[in-house]
């Protein structure tokens, strides 16, 4: 959390770019305080209250019964035992994001390279058509998605010609395909623009002294992106964790993401409290994944600061 | 709970026009013209006319625009539409303090939460020029007896879409018991758990008066009758995009839902499972605080009048609670079982039950571990 600190001398504060008085950033903090922090604030406390007899909310009783909840099952025959309900509806949604988070990286590298290589006017333009997926609603790309690789969809049709039958809508890898479908750009944005810094000369150097390609790759470029990579890893993996319209709308309801019981919760179970303690163990355990990171990176000397 | 799926319902006029041949038993009584028109008949002081405007809040693609414009021009008061997706949205909306709405739509068991906390005001709807429109089975409900804080919207009833000629497994299912054992291919689910676990419970032999039982042993067998169910799609937006091009066969469906997939394709029909179906009705209500209360009044007694109710049911594709409004509905909208419940089927239909919290919790349990073991 540290701030850009350059201990100015007095007298040239004044008319330097990035040195203009700090009051221009509490506007912003202050927004962030309100739009992030108070409805933070409110999930915590809700996630310690019980839930009201009628209707949505909370009821002003202290109780942990909601974390108990998440782990203990008091099961319909009277018994209670482990849940695994939430626990195994929280490794699927880690599970997708892995993949997602893996799959976006090993796409993502070589298009970055290769949109970094190309001259300026190009890169522009080969930039402007990643983010072009912005322009449209994450909604709609979804639902285009799904009429895609509907069974009876241009793939399936195609398919069908060879006699291959496809069948993945509604099914764990149409989840998975939506989410690496959406979130492509947020890795490939980060890792280009470390390797549009990268001096590709010194990868020239470093084949002309004899490195083979591989080690100039894993030694020479891979370091020198490695802060767009951790960004990219961050930018994609957290907000998957979190996803729940790629599972709702082409996993068929059936794989359950966190965020999809968090929903449920808030919504027909009208169970706030519970959906509180669920969006904090969320929030907990995504907060441990970025602390890993900036350990990793922290580690590696590079100046990454996710937290 | 009814979510707002039901409600798309935008092109069903255009639709429905091209099913009126497909559709050939004309049954429906019509009540020829009763209460045509502009049925301002009785009322001493109930204005007609107002001015300003009326905040309406509705569900999503739930009101037909054309209705408004003509309520705007006969009344001179201005419809502000605003929509919303679920009943708990709604709930959660005026809890936080939310005014400025006029009028509501809540449905049945919302309606009954809303007056026990206090949310409804008491407008008499009864006595209102257009109060003796309700049709009679639709006055005492049990979320507001003798009618005093609504009128009754639209209704309809949550039952099975099949596709006959693509499966012929449809003729086999004649209850909820045979949708959640039959183990065909392309069977769908409603994402809902009152409308799934309620149906569980029924196939299992809870009766419809018993369907908010706290007793766990129930709720047991309906577990494990769901535990052998595994739908391809447990999901409520899309099914009639689904059913019609073939994707899903055998469908838990609402039924202005199936009457559209029928007027698509005549293959699919409408099932009444014979352990009895749920019944939802939605509501014209006024909010505590309403900022416009004449205006309200002015627009919930002009829906209650025959031909706006008639004219909504077109838009909509459910049926309504206003008598004499068959004679303004679309042919093939009245003759649809699936739409307008045949008289044989009458005694399979009761209210969508609103239950207390401990036995909520018990449905969110079975649905929970339903959804989550798929």
């Amino acid at each position: 959390m540290t701030a850009v600190t350059t201990p100015p001398k007095k007298q040239a504060q004044r008319g330097r770019p990035g040195q203009s008085s700090p009051k221009l950033a509490y506007l912003p903090i202050l927004f962030l305080a309100f739009a992030i922090g108070i409805p933070l604030v409110i999930i915590v406390i809700y996630s310690f209250l019980e839930k009201p007899s009628q209707g949505t909310g909370v009821k002003w009783v202290f109780t942990l019964e909601n974390y108990k909840a998440l782990f203990i099952q008091e099961k319909l025959d009277g018994t209670t035992a482990i849940d695994t309900r939430y626990i195994k509806v929280l490794w699927a949604s880690f599970y997708y994001s892995v993949i997602t988070t893996v799959v976006t990286l090993a796409l993502s590298i070589p298009t970055a390279m290769w949109i970094a290589t190309r001259d300026a006017r190009k890169r522009n333009l080969l930039v402007a058509l990643v983010t072009l997926p912005f322009w449209i609603s994450i909604l709609i790309r979804t639902y285009g998605m799904r009429q895609i690789i509907a069974d009876e969809g241009p793939i399936g049709k195609f398919l069908a010609i060879f006699d291959v039958s496809f069948s993945i809508l509604y099914t764990p890898t149409a989840t998975i395909l939506g989410l690496i479908y959406v979130f492509l750009p947020f890795m490939i944005l980060p890792i280009y623009a470390s390797a549009e810094r990268f001096d590709f000369r010194l990868a020239e150097a470093a084949y002309d002294l004899g490195a083979k390609r591989m080690t100039v790759v894993r030694r020479v470029i891979l370091p020198s992106i490695r802060p767009g990579i951790i960004s990219g890893i961050a930018l994609v993996f957290i907000p998957a964790l979190g996803s729940f319209l790629q599972s709702d709308m082409l996993g068929g309801g059936k794989t359950n993401m966190v965020a999809n019981v968090i929903a449920n919760n808030f919504g027909q179970a009208r169970n706030w409290p519970f959906g509180s303690a669920l969006a904090v163990l969320l929030i907990v355990l995504t907060l441990l994944f970025v602390l890993i990171m900036q350990g990793v990176a922290q580690r590696r000397g590079d100046k990454v600061e996710l937290v | 709970m009814a979510s707002n799926k039901r409600r798309r319902a935008s092109y069903v006029a255009a639709l429905a026009a091209a099913s009126a041949l497909l559709l050939s038993a004309c049954g429906g009584e019509t009540t020829a013209d009763s209460g045509a028109g502009e049925a301002t008949a009785a009322a001493g002081e109930f204005p007609t006319t107002g001015s300003g405007v009326v905040n309406v809040y509705n569900w999503t693609d739930y009101i037909d625009p054309e209705e408004l414009k003509r309520f705007t021009a006969e009344t001179g008061i201005e419809v502000i539409l605003d929509t919303y997706d679920s009943n708990e949205t709604l709930l959660a909306k005026l809890q936080s303090g939310a005014t400025g709405y006029d009028v509501i739509v809540p449905s049945d068991y919302m309606v009954q939460q809303m007056i026990e906390l206090d949310l409804l005001q008491n407008i008499g709807v009864s006595s209102f020029p257009n109060g003796g429109n309700i049709k009679d089975n639709l006055v005492d409900v049990y979320w507001d007896a003798g009618r005093n804080y609504t009128a009754p919207w639209n209704y309809g009833t949550t039952g099975i879409a099949c596709n006959f000629a693509a499966e012929p497994g449809c003729a086999n299912i004649k209850s909820w018991k045979d949708y959640f054992t039959a183990g065909l291919p392309k069977m769908d689910s409603l994402k809902d758990q009152v409308e799934v676990v309620s149906a569980a419970l029924r196939a299992t032999g809870v009766g419809p008066d018993d369907l908010c039982t706290t007793d766990k042993a129930k709720y047991v067998a309906a577990e494990e009758l769901l535990a052998g169910f595994k739908p391809a799609v447990i999901e409520s937006d899309g099914g009639i995009e689904r059913v019609v091009a073939g994707t899903s066969n055998v469908r838990h469906a609402w039924n202005g839902s199936t009457h559209r997939m029928t007027v698509e394709n005549p293959d699919v029909q409408f099932i009444y499972p014979s352990e009895g179906i749920n019944l939802w009705a939605d509501n014209l209500a006024v909010p505590v605080g309403a900022p416009n209360l004449d205006n309200a009044k002015i627009f919930i007694n002009w829906m209650m009048d025959p031909k706006a109710a008639g004219a909504q049911s077109n838009f909509s594709g459910y049926d309504n609670g206003i008598k004499g409004s068959d004679a303004f509905m679309d042919e093939a909208l009245k003759t649809d079982p699936a739409v307008v419940v045949p008289a044989d089927k009458q005694a399979l239909i009761s209210p969508l039950p609103n239950c207390g919290e401990e036995a909520r919790e018990l449905y969110t349990q079975v649905f929970t571990t339903w959804t989550t073991s798929q």
